[in-house]
């Protein structure tokens, strides 16, 4: 690849890195505290590109310099590239959630219950109060819990949130095994908001004997997959 | 992959000439001008060359606007789907470190005299390795930051040991590093000093070893004959191209072999190896090396992984910073594959080893 043609990929990836950065798309693959980072390095390689043009013109002009053979392996640049223009593969789904045990684990110390009936709570805080804290403070209230569905083989269905800590690659998820009142259509990776009480029922993840709680369903409706499809939350 | 065999499209065709030439001498004879102007003569094919790179970069890209629709339907299915999602978050999640490595190691090439070094590093190599290792504690981020900057060291003329040795440390026992651990670890301190202190111990062992064992000749001189005789910036943004194209391209490298393990590999089989000791750390330092997690992450996924002793999980927090698929491309890219290949199975062995004695004496 010549530098005319690495100018063009540093501005490309630049470019998409920018993009990616200031539209939502970064939050389906990094964290979201990752996004300066992501902008400022978007600018630098722009700026690497404007930069080898510039120079390369200059360099046009004055008799006797030659070109340094340069590295093939750059050309693999072009993958993530594309893949991120032309593809934007989605956040991980039930896919990934099935393969992988949950990762739930004992918290700390349980804070106040949120306000509010139905209570909002996230996967995680649910399945870790539901799990360790025995329900306690959750007898006899409604909780509100958004997730996407997962269908295991034996068809049982699970409310999960993948937690993650940096990019996707570390991602596990939390899963709730869901009972009770469910829609009657179950399609796995749809965007669930799902009402319901606390029961005691506890079942194991397969794949790496973690606690899975279950959660009775009294009503569920479908929502669009949230701005960060991510909880960051849990160890931070 | 057809993309990096599309790139010279010129040598590929040279070949088929020179069994013609064994039949028939009369006619090679009348003209031997043209198939043998290229090899003898380098200009013109370089012009050639020139013009073709940006043709088939347009080209490709071309071809994958058009193709959009049936790339999409193969990369469709829930498998694909997650891979490549994997395979862009490695990449996007390394970019922006890599850019900060790559932006320090041209300033450090372009700004900081070769004589700055002498003087801050003792002259004797076997002391400048403890110093270039705790030094690695001021480079806050993850690994892909470290290998560039690590190459600008040896470019300046730091002892390959130390610059080794700061190759390491870096990446395991600077401050940000450390918080994570903590934060995933609460009520563990032992394990953030267990990590600091078995990081710190590899990457100093492995200095002085490359300083008895090591040749120089196993060290690729990084070709760098850019900056001869050009303004400052020149040379700056030169150097930043040349890194971020380079260690870059090795990065995808990684980042594709990262996103293909796991998805290649089978969650039960930690279970198993959960159960006995030895085989526990075994599996974790070899997990460390094919997940590639960043190491400001990779502390998470540790105290996820519940079922194994906390030693394991030492080997795998030490392991991974020092050693991954991802770094490995790298290594091999900045300092050459005859290197890559020794300095690998190295480290690997003597982390695992410096991390289990750690382990036994503080966890």
């Amino acid at each position: 690849m010549n530098r005319q043609a690495q100018a063009a990929v540093l501005f490309l990836l630049g470019g998409a890195l920018l993009h990616a950065g200031a539209t939502d798309l970064y939050l389906r693959y990094v964290k979201e505290g990752l996004r300066p980072l992501l902008l400022a390095s978007g600018a630098v390689l722009i700026a690497a590109a404007l930069a080898t043009a510039w120079y390369e013109r200059r360099r046009d002009r004055r008799p006797g310099s030659h070109e340094h053979p340069e590295p093939r392996v750059a050309w693999l640049l072009l993958l993530p590239l594309l893949a991120l223009i032309l593809i934007a593969p989605p956040a991980l789904g039930s896919y990934s959630a099935l393969r992988s045990g949950t990762a739930l684990q004992k918290p700390y110390a349980y804070g106040p219950l949120p306000a509010g009936d139905p209570v909002p709570l996230s996967v995680v805080d649910y399945a870790s109060r539901a799990a360790y804290g025995h329900g306690r403070a959750l007898h006899g209230r409604q909780v509100r819990v958004t997730g996407f569905l997962a269908l295991d083989r034996s068809g049982t269905a699970y409310l999960v949130r993948m937690a993650l800590n940096c990019c996707a690659a570390d991602a596990q998820p939390v899963k709730i095994a869901l009972t009770g009142t469910l829609p009657p259509v179950l399609r796995p990776d749809a965007w669930l908001e799902v009402t319901g009480t606390y029961t005691p029922r506890l079942a194991r993840d397969p794949v790496n004997n973690g606690p899975v709680p279950y959660l009775k369903v009294t009503s569920a409706r479908p929502v669009p997959t949230p701005r960060d499809p991510y909880d960051e939350t849990w160890n931070n | 992959m057809a993309i990096t065999e599309d790139a010279p499209p010129g040598t590929d065709t040279e070949p088929p000439g020179p069994p013609t030439d064994a039949r028939s001498d009369p006619p090679q004879d009348s003209r031997p001008g043209p198939p043998q102007a290229p090899r003898s003569d380098p200009p013109p094919d370089r012009a050639g060359l020139r013009l073709s790179s940006p043709l088939v970069l347009v080209l490709t890209l071309l071809l994958a606007v058009l193709a959009q629709s049936p790339l999409r339907g193969l990369l469709g299915t829930p498998a694909m789907q997650s891979w490549t999602t994997v395979f862009v978050a490695v990449t996007v999640q390394a970019l922006p470190f890599l850019v900060l490595g790559v932006l320090l190691s041209a300033a450090i090439a372009v700004f900081v005299p070769a004589s700055f070094f002498a003087r801050a590093l003792p002259r004797r190599p076997a002391l400048a390795v403890p110093v270039a290792g705790i030094a690695g504690a001021v480079l806050p981020g993850c690994e892909c930051a470290s290998v560039p900057v690590a190459g600008a060291l040896v470019r300046r003329g730091v002892a390959p040991a130390a610059a080794l040795a700061f190759l390491l440390s870096a990446p395991a026992v600077n401050p940000v590093v450390l918080t994570a651990t903590a934060v995933a670890f609460p009520g563990h301190p032992e394990m953030v000093l267990a990590r600091f202190l078995a990081s710190l111990l590899v990457a100093c062992v492995m200095g002085w070893l490359w300083q008895r064992l090591g040749r120089t000749d196993w060290l690729r001189p990084p070709a760098h004959g850019a900056h001869e005789g050009r303004s400052k910036g020149e040379a700056f943004w030169g150097s930043v191209r040349h890194d971020v194209m380079h260690a870059g391209g090795f990065l995808v490298l990684g980042a594709t072999a990262a996103a293909t393990l796991k998805a290649a590999v089978p969650a039960d089989w930690l279970r198993t190896a959960a159960a006995t000791p030895l085989l526990s750390v075994l599996a974790l330092a070899g997990l460390a090396v094919l997940l590639s997690i960043c190491s400001e992450a990779d502390a998470f996924v540790a105290a996820s992984l519940t079922q194994f002793s906390p030693t394991a999980k030492l080997v795998f927090l030490v392991v991974g910073p020092m050693i991954d698929l991802k770094l490995f491309a790298m290594q091999a890219g900045t300092f050459g594959r005859a290197f890559a290949l020794r300095f690998a199975p190295a480290t690997f062995a003597l982390a695992v080893t410096g991390a289990v004695l750690t382990g036994a004496v503080l966890l």
